[in-house]
């Protein structure tokens, strides 16, 4: 439907009226925003001030993609869920609070995980991708779908205290692929167990990502296309950086060499890192008990950080990942050695460090310290 | 003298230093300066051939070096350069 075709109904024109009296927005504006059709990809952090603001602002039909559900752990920070939605699936609990927030407005909702094999189909019927994923191959698979269907895709990340925000794929603009050609390996990242976000930082750089996604629809302003925002909440410190249109890129370089899709988590090397992980020896948290109740002689060796270890800890010698290397003389090489962590990623990268230093008695705890809260010892605080 | 800013996901592999000052009079030499001071940030920004990784980008000013001289794009005094690493969120 053309802008000339949209009509404002008189509740509308009431609602939208601080928009409206905008001279750069105005009625146009309006309409602009009531004829665009917005994919969110994810509802956690980021996609919840998202949805709410592109919700409020009167965007005409809103896609929700997210395969997950509500848990407790979320509320922290996604803003969008209360609970009473604990353990609904996320979409579900999304289009229920931003239905009621606007019901002029068509939310549709998508309750799969985003794959090579769905994705360019459900792109297709979207104006603008705005993307809120918390994981490396889903940035690369929404990057590359977005260039292969010709659709902006507005870009938001964050961790722990950093935040950064860009336009991809606008107006002949840079995309993901320009400003990184590769993700990290899966060991260099650190994993959600260890890494974490500030609860506060997905709002503002969420509500950043709506405001992007609303100039790109309706053409006000200058977009952060070609440009990357980027925020330190710890030193309040904003930068913006040129992005650089790298000739190499495989999609929009000089010899293009990518024309569809991949296999994303192999590109992010998460099969191989698998792989990696078993030749580890490892144990379920049953074989461990059984090894404690039995009374059999052995060394449990815990590489969390001491905040973790103060808040949960099952008397385990505490020597956190970062040093294992250079604390190989309180590791025992003359019996088997336990090694866990929160969830058992961190203590396979322990293992991984201290084989090659002659180590071959290390035994990772599969689950790590959050199998035994569950399965073993339900008196444990879990976090 | 130039500054580093380290972001906030590598400052654990540098005793939580956010700036760091360097009379590197390039990007390679301070990089070179700052790993010297911090041998755990290393393997983090640079590959076993002691090449920038690619989901690292360094910034001077508000320029990829990719676009400048690379490593060997030339510090001024007060030139701010940026370690800007690719982050995804919250899960690998």
């Amino acid at each position: 439907m053309s802008i000339q075709e949209i009509t404002l109904s008189k509740e509308e024109l009431a609602r939208y009226s601080r928009h409206i009296i905008i001279p750069e927005f105005n009625l146009e504006g309006q309409k602009k925003l009531k004829a665009a059709r917005v994919l969110v990809i994810g509802t956690g952090g980021l996609g919840s001030p998202m949805l709410l603001y592109l919700a409020a602002a009167g965007v005409g039909k809103i896609g929700i993609v997210d395969f997950d559900v509500v848990d407790d752990s979320n509320l922290q920070r996604q803003v969008l869920f209360s609970v009473k939605d604990i353990g609904r699936p996320k979409v579900e609990a999304a289009k229920e609070r931003i239905t009621a927030l606007n019901p002029h407005i068509e939310v549709v909702t998508h309750n799969v995980r985003l794959s090579s094999e769905n994705a360019l189909e459900l792109f297709k019927d979207y104006d603008v991708v705005a993307d809120g994923t918390d994981n490396f191959p889903t940035r690369y698979l929404v990057n590359d779908a977005c260039v292969l269907t010709g659709i902006p895709n507005v870009y938001a990340s964050i961790f722990r205290f950093d935040g950064q925000v860009s336009v991809f794929n606008y107006q002949n603009g840079p995309n993901y692929r320009d400003l990184y050609p590769e993700p990290p390996p899966p060991g260099l990242v650190p994993s959600c167990a260890e890494g974490g976000v500030l609860g506060v930082l997905p709002g503002i750089i969420g509500s950043l990502q709506a405001n992007e996604v609303i100039k790109v629809i309706t053409g006000i302003g200058e977009t952060l296309s070609g440009r990357l925002f980027s925020f330190d909440a710890l030193n309040f410190s904003t930068r913006i950086f040129k992005i650089f249109k790298d000739p190499e890129n495989p999609l929009t370089g000089k010899n293009p060499t990518q024309t569809k899709l991949i296999d994303y988590e192999y590109f992010c090397g998460i099969p191989q890192a698998a792989e990696q992980a078993a030749q580890i020896k490892e144990i379920s948290v049953q074989e461990f008990k059984q090894m404690l109740d039995t009374g059999q002689d052995i060394q449990v060796i815990d590489v969390r950080e001491p905040h973790e270890y103060e808040l949960v800890n099952i008397g385990a010698d505490l020597i956190p990942l970062n040093t294992v290397t250079s604390a190989v003389n309180k590791i025992r090489r003359d019996k088997p050695v336990v090694v866990h962590c929160k969830g058992g990623v961190r203590s396979a990268r322990a293992i991984e460090a201290l084989q090659p230093l002659g180590f071959d008695n290390l035994i990772n705890l599969k689950g790590g310290i959050v199998a035994y809260a569950k399965e073993i010892d339900q008196t444990l605080p879990l976090y | 003298m130039a500054t580093l800013i380290i972001p906030t996901p590598l400052r654990k592999y540098t005793d939580n230093t956010a700036q760091f000052e360097t009379g590197a009079i390039t990007v390679d030499a301070a990089i070179e300066e700052l790993t010297d001071s911090f041998p755990g940030i290393k393997p983090h920004i640079l590959d076993n051939n002691g090449k920038l990784r690619s989901f690292i980008k360094i910034f001077v000013g508000e320029d990829d070096i990719r676009g400048l001289d690379g490593g060997d794009t030339l510090l001024q005094d007060a030139t701010i350069v940026s370690i800007v690493p690719a982050i995804a969120g919250g899960n690998i």
